[in-house]
């Protein structure tokens, strides 16, 4: 790094760094691209010669909730809005679709279920879902359009914080119930089977080509995920977000209005959490309202933390490290999950605030350079990070 | 005029049980701007305090008084736990309202767990686990290099203690068999049986029964009421409350302790988290998922009452107990049976989980025009 610095010196310093900067940013897209590839070509053979193949749909489901993971760090990472009602939006793109594959029937027939309650008339609001290309948008559109509703009640009021945690908890609970009442509706507890519908003339569930096709659109759309979060961030609107986070006030009273910010981000998370929402139903074969339990939504914001707040990269890294734990523990011991993932809400709020991606950023670096021999990386000058008196005053008179 | 009387008492009811699981939560959170996501775990310690006292005194003569003896049980239990979760956790985290709420949902997942998995085996190790890890943390804290040999401590004692704890155990579980790994309350929930005196109801007019434990209820809410505004307006240490409630900064500049204010309002707070799981072990089974039953509704009541002061926190418990209860049993069809929509409109929200789908409508159209609640906190902050 120091070297490239010391090439470049006599040229104008702006020129230098945009083109440092397009240089970074190519580097980073190949990387993702390699990724990518790996994901695609290299691990789904590996995992089915090592007759893992239960593995490669536990990955894709994963690769699935990192987009909702993604649109968690948009949100609580970069603009600090804690959202508890993450699960609304993911149920919601798993219902779109859900809705979609129950419809796959001879003409004139309606879903099993519902002759279960006596029903004989499709409801009005399934009728859309007839047609494909309305599934693929509503997927998204839906939980957007309910997200920026949501949020605009909200935000206009300059409710924000904990205030704003706990009222979208309290709509999760409210979308739950609703879900969870409307048997005639909606097939209530029991939720609607996806792996027993047809598409395109084979079983979704049991297909190995439909299962491929949705592994490969989970890690497209979580590229495609990853790229948009990146844009978004990286220019003016990022930098407003961040302004959001820190401090409202300021950004207020220099004549921005943060309200807009705040649900267009709002919407966009939302629509990232559908299109999670719909990749995961079909990969794991049925969606109910558990998907909009309490503590599936408050996980979500566990896997950014444990990740990394603000860095996207570790949002994904996180709901992967996450959901293999899980399901390694609890095919293990499936009574100490529970206090693996409270002990992990603990450590991580406590002792990890950035996040292993964070901690490694800061600390790793500075362990690696010491293990090598080379002096710490200092933030300011040597007077003030080395000085034992300022250390102590640091560590024993602070606040 | 018995439909009135009815709903009237239906909403008072369920807004005093709102109302006492709330009030230790506004407490706090006035306080602290802190949401105590295990507050509805604090419940369910409590009622399970309520289950273990009951047994206790079962045979003895107190049997029919043990209601009186189990409220002070739970409200020193939970206060106790309050004040180690305080002390252990939230203190590091003030300042981090979003930070502290995701670390009490790890609280309350564990002690969620904990509850269903507890046994003598369970107990055992964990006491082993302690006393030999602080135990080593302690004596080798002596040392005078401690500081730099710290990392090294935790890293090698940890995974010691814990595979020591684990052998140990285990090898009780081989040995004792059933009589140390049978969960002591197990994943199903348990009952509490109110005393006989509490059973059965009080006969008014028109044949409604109003059953004697929600009149106990209700008497246990307005004296937890009574006391807490008591304590917080008649006593020096609730005085000092207010104060750091109203401007923290100001009172530690005069010398108020606020850290001891802190952690003497969690636990008073945790308290009456006790003391309300002890009114909703006389309402039903008790079981480890209890306590989530009742979270969100009372982080209803806080965020509806504002913060600050407690009439808010008691109109607003009123309020939404009386609105679900006439939603929910549908007491308004009947008045609006001229016009079918609206009366299969009511129709559709008739029951419980339905019209908390109508009441949270309610409360985001109240936050339109009340965006900080009933009785917000008057100030100049601009973070308010």
């Amino acid at each position: 790094m120091t070297i490239e610095t010391v090439e470049s010196l006599p040229e104008v310093l702006p020129s230098s760094n945009a083109r440092k900067q397009r240089r970074s940013l190519m580097v980073e897209a190949a990387i993702v691209l390699a990724v990518a590839l790996v994901l695609l070509f290299v691990i789904p053979p590996i995992l089915a010669g090592l007759g893992q193949g239960v593995r490669i749909n536990q990955l894709g489901r994963f690769l699935a909730l990192a987009i909702a993971a993604l649109g968690i760090d948009l949100i609580w990472g970069f603009t600090g809005l804690l959202s508890l009602g993450h699960g609304i939006f993911f149920a919601l793109g798993g219902y779109a679709l859900a809705m979609y594959l129950q419809l796959q029937l001879p003409a004139g027939q309606i879903p099993e279920f519902f002759t279960l309650y006596g029903v004989e008339k499709l409801p009005w609001f399934w009728q859309p879902f007839y047609s494909f290309p309305f599934t693929l948008v509503a997927v998204f559109l839906i939980p957007m359009v309910v997200a920026a509703a949501l949020g605009y009640l909200v935000f206009r009021n300059r409710i924000r914080g904990v205030y704003f945690s706990i009222l979208t908890q309290a709509a999760l609970i409210v979308f739950f119930n609703f879900f969870n009442g409307q048997q005639k509706l909606i097939n209530g507890t029991n939720g609607l089977k996806t792996d027993t519908a047809t598409l395109f003339g084979m079983q979704v569930g049991s297909s190995p080509v439909i299962q491929g096709a949705f592994y490969t659109l989970s890690v497209l759309f979580l590229v495609g995920g990853y790229a948009l979060c990146r844009w978004l961030t990286s220019g003016r609107f990022g930098r407003m977000l961040v302004a959001i986070r820190d401090d409202e006030p300021r950004v207020r009273f220099s004549g921005y209005n943060p309200t807009g910010y705040k649900v267009f981000v709002f919407a966009i998370s939302g629509a990232l959490a559908g299109i999670a929402g719909a990749l995961y139903t079909v990969q794991s074969g049925i969606i109910t309202p558990k998907a909009m339990d309490v503590a599936f939504s408050i996980e979500m914001v566990i896997w950014v933390a444990l990740g990394g707040r603000a860095t996207l990269i570790g949002a994904i890294i996180g709901a992967l490290i996450v959901n293999f734990a899980r399901t390694l523990l609890s095919e293990q011991f499936p009574a100490f999950w529970l206090f693996f993932q409270g002990a992990l809400f603990l450590v991580v709020v406590t002792v990890l605030p950035d996040g292993i991606l964070g901690w490694l950023r800061r600390e790793g670096m500075n362990q690696v350079r010491s293990l090598l021999g080379y002096p710490q990386e200092i933030d300011t000058y040597p007077s003030l990070e080395q000085d034992p008196d300022v250390q102590y005053e640091r560590e024993n008179l602070g606040d | 005029m018995s439909a009135l009387l009815e709903s009237l008492f239906g909403g008072l009811s369920i807004g005093s049980v709102l109302l006492l699981s709330a009030l230790g939560l506004a407490i706090v959170f006035g306080l602290m701007g802190v949401i105590n996501m295990a507050h509805g775990e604090l419940m369910m310690l409590g009622a399970y305090t309520t289950f273990v006292v009951q047994n206790g005194l079962k045979k003895t003569a107190l049997a029919e008084v043990y209601i009186f003896f189990a409220l002070i049980a739970a409200f020193l239990v939970t206060a106790l736990i309050g004040l180690l979760l305080e002390r252990g956790v939230i203190r590091y985290l003030y300042g981090r309202p979003l930070e502290t709420l995701l670390a009490t949902w790890g609280v309350s997942l564990i002690v969620q767990q904990f509850v269903r998995t507890v046994s003598w085996q369970f107990v055992i190790g964990l006491t082993l686990f302690c006393l030999l890890f602080f135990g080593a943390f302690w004596i080798l804290s002596r040392r005078p290099d401690f500081e730099r040999i710290r990392g090294w401590v935790i890293g090698v004692m940890l995974p010691l203690s814990a595979a020591i704890a684990i052998v140990i155990s285990f090898i009780l579980g081989q040995t004792l068999k059933l009589a140390v790994t049978k969960p002591w309350f197990g994943t199903q929930g348990v009952d509490v049986t109110a005393p006989r005196w509490l059973r059965g109801g009080l006969q008014i007019a028109g044949g409604y029964q109003l059953p004697y434990t929600r009149l106990f209820i209700i008497a246990l809410t307005v004296a937890c009421v009574f006391g807490v505004y008591w304590f917080l307006n008649k006593t020096p240490w609730g005085l000092r409350i207010r104060a750091v409630t109203q401007n923290r900064s100001m009172s530690s500049c005069l010398g108020i302790p606020t850290k001891t204010v802190d952690a003497l309002t969690f636990a008073i707070g945790s308290g009456l988290a006790g003391v309300a799981g002890v009114a909703v072990s006389l309402l039903g089974s008790v079981s480890p998922n209890t306590g989530q039953a009742y979270i969100v509704d009372t982080f209803m009541v806080v965020v509806v009452g504002g913060v600050g002061k407690l009439i808010g926190s008691i109109v607003a418990a009123g309020a939404i107990g009386t609105i679900s209860y006439i939603i929910g049993s549908n007491a308004l069809g009947p008045l609006v049976s001229f016009s079918p929509a609206l009366k299969s409109f009511f129709e559709f929200f008739a029951s419980a989980s339905m019209a908390k789908v109508m009441v949270f409508a309610l409360i985001i159209v109240f936050l339109q025009f009340r965006p900080a609640g009933l009785f917000p906190q008057k100030g100049r902050t601009v973070d308010a």
